[in-house]
Parts: C-alpha cells; sequence; structure tokens
C-alpha cells in the first residue's frame, strides 16, 4: 500500500474517460431519452385525442343510425301505401277495361245482328215472290208488288 | 489455497502487493520483487496491476456505452441501450435529486463514468481471488492484484480528480474572494476566531477528497481481504464462506460504486452553493 505515480495516472486515465465519455455518450444518449420522451408524450396526447374523436364518431354513428331507421321506417310506410294505391288502380283499370271488352263484344253482337237482319231485308222480298210464285203458281211481277215487298222489308 | 512454499503470511501478503514499475534504489529500472522493493522505490513508481485492470475496465466501459450511444435509436430500445439507458437515467436522477436542474455539462457523465467505472473495478473483487494471479504467477509475473478500487491510488486518483473540479467551481461560481471569505467566517463569524475558522475549514476541504478515496478503498480492501482468509481454508469448505460473502459482496460493490458517485454529485453541488448556511 504505497502511494506513488500511480494516482497521477488514474487521475488521467479518470480525466481521459470522463472526457470521452463527455463527448461521445452521454449526449447522445440523453438525446434519445429526450426524444423517445417526445415521441411517447405526443403519443399519449394522440391516443388520448383518437380516443375522442372515436366517442364522438360514435355518437355521430348513432345519431345517422337513428335517423336512417327512421327514414326507412317512413319509406316503407310510404311504399306500402303507395303499393295500396297501385293495386286499388290496377283494379280500377282492370274493370274498366272489362266494362269496355264487354261493351265492345256488345255492339259487334248488335252489329253482327243488324247486318244479319239488313241481308235478311235485302232477301226477303226476293223470299217472299219466290213463296208466292210457288203458291200461285204464276210469275210474280217484282215491279207491281214492289211496294208491298218493301212494307214487308221494312217489318222485319 | 496456501502453497506448499508458501505460509499463511506470506499467501496474504502476496495477494496485497502489486506489480509496482519503478527505479530500483540502485539506479535499475524494474519491476518490484517484494512489497519492501516498492516502498523504496519512492513516489514515482507505477502499480502495472492497477492501471492495466483500470484501463481495461475504462475501455470496457466506454465500450459498451459508446456502441450503444451510437446505435441510439428514439424508437424501442434493444437490449444494450436498454442497459446503459438505465445507467443514464438512474445517473440523471440521482443528480436532479441533489444537484437540481443547474445547467452543468461536466456532472452527467462524470456521474455516469465514476459510477460504472467503480462499478465495473469493483466487480473484479467477484473473480476468484486465486484464478488470475496464478495465471499470472505461471506466466511469470510475480505480483498481480486484479482489484483496482483496493489500491488507494486508485481511489485517491479518481476523488482528486473529483476535488479539482470543486476547487474550480468553487472560485468559478463563488470567486476567489468569496471562497476564502467563505474559509475564515465559518462556523463563527467573528473576526478573531478566523485563524481558527480557517484551520477547521482547511481540514474539512482536504478531509473530502480523502475521505471520498478512502472510502471506497477500505470497503473493497476489506472485502478483499476477507476472500484471501476464506481461500486459505480447505477447498472443500471454502464455498461455505466465500458463497454467503460473495453475494453479500455484491452489495457492497453496487453500494461503493454509488456511494462515490453519489458523494462527487453532493461535493459539486455544495462547490455550486452561494448562498450562507
Amino acid at each position: 500500500m504505497n502511494i506513488n505515480a500511480t494516482m497521477l495516472g488514474q487521475l488521467i486515465s479518470f480525466v481521459l474517460f470522463v472526457g470521452v465519455c463527455m463527448k461521445y455518450v452521454w449526449p447522445l444518449l440523453t438525446e434519445a431519452l429526450r426524444e423517445r420522451q417526445q415521441i411517447i408524450t405526443q403519443g399519449l396526447e394522440n391516443a388520448a385525442a383518437a380516443e375522442k374523436q372515436l366517442e364522438s364518431a360514435n355518437d355521430a354513428a348513432d345519431i345517422a343510425l337513428e335517423e336512417a331507421k327512421k327514414q326507412a321506417a317512413e319509406l316503407i310506410g310510404q311504399a306500402r301505401s303507395r303499393a295500396n294505391q297501385i293495386v286499388e288502380e290496377a283494379k280500377d283499370q282492370a274493370s274498366d277495361e272489362a266494362t269496355r271488352i264487354v261493351q265492345g263484344a256488345q255492339s259487334d253482337i248488335d252489329q253482327e245482328i243488324n247486318r244479319a237482319r239488313e241481308e235478311l231485308r235485302a232477301r226477303v222480298s226476293d223470299l217472299a215472290v219466290e213463296g208466292a210464285e210457288k203458291i200461285l203458281e204464276s210469275s210474280v211481277d217484282r215491279n207491281v208488288h214492289q211496294g208491298m215487298l218493301n212494307n214487308l222489308a221494312a217489318q222485319l | 489455497m496456501a502453497g506448499d512454499t508458501l505460509t499463511s503470511q506470506e499467501y496474504i501478503q502476496h495477494h496485497l502487493t502489486n506489480l509496482a514499475y519503478g527505479k530500483h534504489p540502485d539506479g535499475t529500472w524494474g519491476f518490484a520483487k517484494s512489497a519492501q522493493e516498492i516502498g523504496e522505490m519512492g513516489f514515482w513508481a507505477i502499480h502495472v496491476d492497477t492501471m492495466f485492470w483500470s484501463i481495461l475496465l475504462g475501455f470496457v466501459f466506454l465500450g459498451l456505452f459508446i456502441v450503444a450511444a451510437r446505435s441510439a435509436t428514439t424508437g424501442v430500445p434493444g437490449t444494450l441501450q436498454n442497459l446503459c439507458e438505465m445507467a443514464v437515467e438512474f445517473v440523471e436522477e440521482n443528480i436532479t435529486q441533489v444537484f437540481g436542474s443547474r445547467p452543468n455539462a461536466i456532472i452527467g457523465p462524470l456521474s455516469l463514468t465514476i459510477l460504472v467505472w467503480v462499478f465495473l473495478m469493483n466487480l473484479m473483487d467477484l473473480v476468484p481471488v486465486d484464478f488470475i494471479p496464478q495465471a499470472a504467477h505461471l506466466a511469470g509475473v510475480p505480483y498481480f492484484k486484479v482489484v483496482s478500487t483496493t489500491d488507494p491510488n486508485a481511489t485517491l486518483g479518481m476523488a482528486i480528480g473529483v476535488f479539482i473540479l470543486v476547487l474550480y467551481y468553487n472560485f468559478k461560481i463563488k470567486g476567489p474572494v468569496k471562497f476564502a471569505k467563505g474559509l475564515v467566517t465559518h462556523p463563527v463569524p467573528k473576526w478573531f476566531m478566523y485563524p481558527f475558522n480557517f484551520v477547521l475549514e482547511i481540514v474539512d476541504l482536504i478531509a473530502k477528497p480523502l475521505s471520498h478515496g478512502l472510502r471506497l478503498f477500505g470497503n473493497l480492501y476489506a472485502g478483499e481481504m476477507i476472500f484471501i482468509l476464506i481461500a486459505l481454508l480447505p477447498f472443500y469448505a471454502q464455498w461455505l464462506l466465500s458463497l454467503p460473502w460473495a453475494i453479500f459482496h455484491i452489495l457492497i460493490i453496487c453500494l461503493q460504486a454509488f456511494v462515490f458517485m453519489i458523494l462527487t454529485i453532493v461535493y459539486l453541488t455544495q462547490a455550486h452553493e452561494t448562498d450562507e448556511h
């Protein structure tokens, strides 16, 4: 246990080590620590803000959903009433159409009847003359009895 | 383990002797062959083993921390960076608590260097006492002390480094006049007591680096001594004592490194305090 120049050697190496540490170690590590602290602080703040945003977004979504449900219900109601209306209209149209068809048919029938009657009417004089000739066994002059024949046809 | 040719006393003596290089009384330079020869070399001798281990461990400290600092990322740190950052944060925390937040570029790296360097030097105490000296002996080196902090030269060298800083800050912060005034007006602020105050204050001032260095030395020297004494037991019984002592010594190793650092911070804080107390 002698005190000697080792002490000076130790002092010198101590100073050198502190110097190197001061230049190449301490600033870099403390800087990294500060920066990470900042990043973490920023991250936590961001997370808190995001949480708040999420909350408000959730609220907004709830409101929007409620609104959409209301609208949907309204639309369904409208659609239902419109459907009923369409069905009613179709029924009306259908019955109108049916009436129209029946009427058309009726007028066709009437026309046919009239036409048959006109035909008959046109031929009745011939038939009458033919019949009378058979009965009288002589010819009948159509021109002489034209007035009577017309009368007969008009009765048809 | 005492060898066949060594008595217990010689064995202990051997383990407590440094490998010294210096000038022999006859004028030749060389390694001292005994503790007595080291004494005869006087001041201009150097403990090669102390220097070797302290510088090696200093490089270990700087190597690890420079690698960590170079690749330091602000993202997720790796294991080495984590370890180094823990040390830096621990040092910073202690500085903030004692020294406060005064801007000072040197106290941080100074405290970190002390903490880690002293810790590493102390840690060598856990290497079984015979391993390295025996290996050195086989290599032809007569003495080889492994724990630098069991050499008062090492601890006092560091303490003096801190003391120089203390004086520097006393002059820088308080100025020579206020510093000199502080030396004579404490603790009794009466003019006729100034010489008495001065003696007290000088003793106080000198005692700080002395106790600072010797505290670390004493603790580690005593611990080493007990390991050496345990090593005198028969080999099959040594673990009974050396294991508990080594476990307890882990505490001392960390604690003394911490104490040396915290005292450095305290002394520098006192040097910065300008108000009367």
